[in-house]
C-alpha cells in the first residue's frame, strides 16, 4: 500500500473520511494527483500522431471534469462540517464508462458519431452514486459504443493501456474503467457488461467486476447496444467496495420498465457469512474451449491457459478448506455455443439501437454537401461510426433478414434458451448439482499485448467465450483477482449463480480474499505503479 | 479455367443491398475489410446450425424471467412537464425558431 489516499479502497476512505483523517477535497486531490502521474494523454479525436510518452500512460479517461468533482466534493465537506452524512460513498472518486449519460458531460460512447453530445440528464446508477456522496471525476475511455474486448475499437485516442504492463490491452469494453480502478485514477467506476464488458477487463487488470442480474441496475440513461443483455456494475478494489457500491446503485426505477422490482439484499452485512456448507461447482464446459478455425470457422476444442486453470483449481482448494463443497463435472453442454448465438442477438439489438444516430437530432452531421435528407444520413453516419459499431450494423441487418430470421435469429434465441436451462438444472434445490455458484475462469488467457487480436473481429468476440454464457442467462456473476501468471499479469475468476443471488456471490468472494490476505502475489501493485517514486 | 464457385454468402451484391439498408457510406478499403469479417463472423454464427436443439424449445427475450412479483407495474398514464426541451434543442446540428433544419426530402417525380 502506497499511503496515498487514492489508493485506499471506499470502505476505508469513507470511514476515514467521516473520522475527520482527510476531507473530501483532499481525497480528490490525492486522485487528481494521480492523474497527473500516471494518465498521459486522455482519450482525444485530436490525438492524430503519437506521443513518445503514450506507451508508458494509462489514458484511462476520455474526460476529466476537475472542477464539477472539486464542487462535489466541497459539497461533501461542508455536509459533514454541518454534522450532516453526505451518504454511503462521501468522498469517493469514481469514474463513469463514457456509455452513461451525466448531465452537462460530453457523453460520447467513444464514437467520433456522439464526440459532440452533451447529455442533458444524468444515468439512474450514476445519479445515485452522486447522491450517495461519490465525486464523480470523470468519463472513461471504453470500446466504441462498447463494442470490443480490448479498447482499441475507441475512436479516442491513444488507446487505454493496462497498468499491469502497458505493453497490453486493459480488456474491454470498460478498459478504461478497469484501468482507472487498478492506478488509483479511481477509487470505483460504473461499467456495464453486455457479453462480459466488467468482468473480463477486471480480470485483466487485477480488479473486482461485478455484473449483476439483468434488471437489477437501471439502464436509464446508458446508451444502448444489446437492450436484453446490457447490465450496469461495479468496478471495485475488493469485493467489500463492489457490495457498498452494488448497494448504492441497484433499485426498482420507474423510468426503467425493466428495472426489477425485487427487493434488495443487504451486500455488506452478508459479507462476512462464510463459505461453510455452500456447494460451488465446476465445470469442464468452462475449462475446455470450442473456438472457430480461422481458416474454416470449424470449431476445434482446446485447453486454457495452463495458469489459469491451475490458479481455478487453487481457488476450489482453498474454498474446499474453508468448509465449501466443490461439486465437480458438473455439465452446462450449450455454453459452448454461447458466442454464436451472442454473435446473432447484439447484433440484431444493436443494429436497432443505432439507427436513431443520423446526423439530424445530436451527435455528428456531416458537413459536406449533400442533395438530400437521405445522402446526410449516409454521409453522417459514415463519417460517424467507425468499423465496430458499421460491422454490427450490417450483421444485424443480415441475420435479421426475413429469408434468416428463423435460421439465424429465432435459432439464437432458442440457444439462449437452452444456455439458461443449464444454468437452471445446475442451480436447481432439487437438482443433481444443487449449486450456489459455479466457479470458473473469467477469461482464457491473461492481457494480451496491443494490437495483437485488434483487426480480427471472430477471435475478439471469442476473447468473451467464458463470459457471455452468464449474459444469456441473465444471472449474476462476480469475477475477483486470483494471483499473477509467470508474467506479472493478473488472473480472474468467476462466479455465477442464481437470480438475484449477488449477496451470495460477494460472500464467496470476501471468503476468498480473506483467506489469501497473506498470498505474496496480493501485496503487488500494478508495474506503472511499483515504478512511481512517493507511491 | 474455370474460376472458383464464389463460397462467400455475403457477396459484393449482398453487401451493397446491407450497406443500403443500413444507411451507411463506405471508403472502398473499409468495404473490402468489413465484408471479409462479416463472412468470417457468419462462418461463426453457422455453428449454429449444428446444435442439437427441439423444435418446440422456446425462444427467450430476456435471462430473468420477469414473474408477477419482480415485474414492474406500468406508469401511471399522466403527462409530465420536463424541463429538458432546451437542453435537449440545444444538442441538434441546425436549428430555426426552435424547429430542427433537415435537407430536403429524397422526391421523385412522377411521369
Amino acid at each position: 500500500m502506497s499511503g496515498q489516499i487514492c489508493d485506499l479502497p471506499a470502505h476505508e476512505l469513507v470511514r476515514q473520511l467521516k473520522r475527520g483523517e482527510f476531507s473530501a477535497e483532499e481525497a480528490l486531490e490525492s486522485t487528481l494527483n494521480r492523474i497527473e502521474r500516471v494518465e498521459g494523454r486522455s482519450g482525444s479525436l485530436e490525438n492524430t500522431s503519437p506521443d513518445p510518452s503514450d506507451p508508458d500512460r494509462v489514458h484511462a479517461y476520455i474526460t476529466v471534469t476537475r472542477e464539477r468533482a472539486r464542487q462535489q466534493s466541497r459539497a461533501v465537506d461542508r455536509a459533514l462540517a454541518a454534522g450532516e452524512d453526505p451518504g454511503p460513498l462521501a468522498g469517493v472518486p469514481v469514474a463513469i464508462k463514457d456509455i452513461f449519460c451525466v448531465a452537462g458531460t460530453p457523453s460520447t460512447a467513444g464514437s467520433r458519431i456522439l464526440a459532440n453530445f452533451v447529455a442533458p440528464y444524468t444515468a439512474t446508477p450514476a445519479a445515485r452514486l452522486e447522491a450517495a456522496g461519490a465525486v464523480t471525476i470523470g468519463k472513461a475511455n471504453l470500446d466504441e459504443f462498447t463494442y470490443g474486448s480490448s479498447n482499441e475499437s475507441s475512436a479516442f485516442t491513444p488507446t487505454t493501456r493496462n497498468p499491469w504492463s502497458t505493453d497490453r490491452v486493459p480488456g474491454g469494453s470498460s478498459g478504461g474503467s478497469a484501468a482507472a480502478v487498478a492506478a488509483g485514477e479511481a477509487t470505483l467506476s460504473l461499467g456495464t457488461d453486455t457479453s462480459g464488458s466488467i468482468r473480463q477487463p477486471a480480470a485483466f487488470c487485477g480488479v473486482v467486476g461485478l455484473k449483476p442480474t439483468y434488471g437489477r441496475v437501471s439502464r436509464y440513461g446508458l446508451i444502448a447496444f444489446a437492450s436484453s443483455l446490457d447490465c450496469p456494475g461495479p468496478l471495485a478494489r475488493n469485493t467489500t467496495d463492489a457490495a457498498l457500491m452494488l448497494g448504492t446503485i441497484a433499485g426498482p426505477d420507474w423510468r426503467d420498465a425493466t428495472a426489477a422490482n425485487a427487493p434488495l439484499a443487504d451486500y455488506l452485512g452478508a459479507l462476512e457469512a462464510g463459505v461453510q456448507g455452500l456447494r460451488i461447482g465446476l465445470s469442464p464446459d468452462f475449462l475446455r474451449l470450442r473456438t472457430p478455425d480461422g481458416e474454416t470457422g470449424e470449431q476445434r476444442e482446446h485447453g486454457l491457459q495452463p495458469e489459469i486453470e491451475q490458479a481455478v483449481r487453487r481457488v476450489a482448494d482453498t474454498l474446499a478448506g474453508l468448509g465449501a463443497e466443490i461439486v465437480e463435472d458438473v455439465r452446462l453442454p450449450s455454453v459452448q455455443f454461447g458466442i454464436p448465438a451472442y454473435f446473432v442477438i447484439s447484433r440484431v439489438e444493436a443494429a436497432s439501437n443505432l439507427h436513431r444516430y443520423d446526423g439530424v437530432k445530436y451527435g455528428h452531421r456531416s458537413a459536406a454537401p449533400v442533395t438530400d435528407l437521405s445522402q446526410l444520413y449516409r454521409r453522417s453516419r459514415g463519417e460517424g461510426f467507425g468499423t465496430q459499431p458499421k460491422l454490427r450494423i450490417l450483421m444485424g441487418m443480415y441475420v435479421s433478414g426475413a429469408q434468416y430470421e428463423k435460421r439465424y435469429y429465432e435459432r439464437a434465441l432458442q440457444v439462449r434458451t437452452a444456455i439458461r436451462r443449464d444454468f437452471e438444472r445446475a442451480f436447481d434445490r432439487e437438482g443433481p448439482s444443487r449449486l450456489d455458484a459455479l466457479l470458473a475462469p473469467t477469461t482464457p488467457t491473461t492481457a494480451f499485448e496491443l494490437g495483437k487480436v485488434y483487426g480480427d473481429s471472430v477471435l475478439m468476440q471469442y476473447a468473451d467465450l467464458l463470459t457471455v454464457p452468464a449474459n444469456h442467462a441473465g444471472i449474476p456473476a462476480l469475477s475477483i483477482p486470483a494471483g499473477l501468471d509467470s508474467k506479472g499479469l493478473p488472473i480472474g475468476v468467476q462466479w455465477m449463480g442464481p437470480d438475484f443471488s449477488e449477496a451470495t456471490l460477494l460472500r464467496i468472494g470476501r471468503a476468498y480474499e480473506q483467506a489469501t490476505a497473506d498470498q505474496p502475489w496480493r501485496q503487488l501493485r500494478p508495474a506503472i505503479l511499483r515504478e512511481l517514486p512517493n507511491g | 479455367m474455370a474460376e472458383a464457385p464464389n463460397r462467400e454468402p455475403i457477396d459484393d451484391r449482398v453487401f451493397q443491398h446491407l450497406v443500403q439498408l443500413a444507411a451507411l457510406e463506405l471508403r472502398a478499403d473499409e468495404a473490402e475489410y468489413l465484408r471479409r469479417e462479416l463472412n468470417a463472423q457468419l462462418a461463426a454464427i453457422r455453428n449454429l446450425e449444428a446444435i442439437q436443439i427441439p423444435a418446440d424449445l422456446p425462444i427467450t427475450s430476456h435471462g430473468v424471467p420477469y414473474s408477477p412479483a419482480i415485474r414492474p407495474g406500468p406508469r401511471p398514464d399522466q403527462i409530465r412537464p420536463s424541463e429538458l426541451a432546451d437542453a435537449i434543442l440545444s444538442q441538434a446540428p441546425e436549428v430555426l425558431d426552435r424547429y430542427i433544419v433537415v435537407p430536403d426530402l429524397p422526391r421523385t417525380d412522377l411521369e
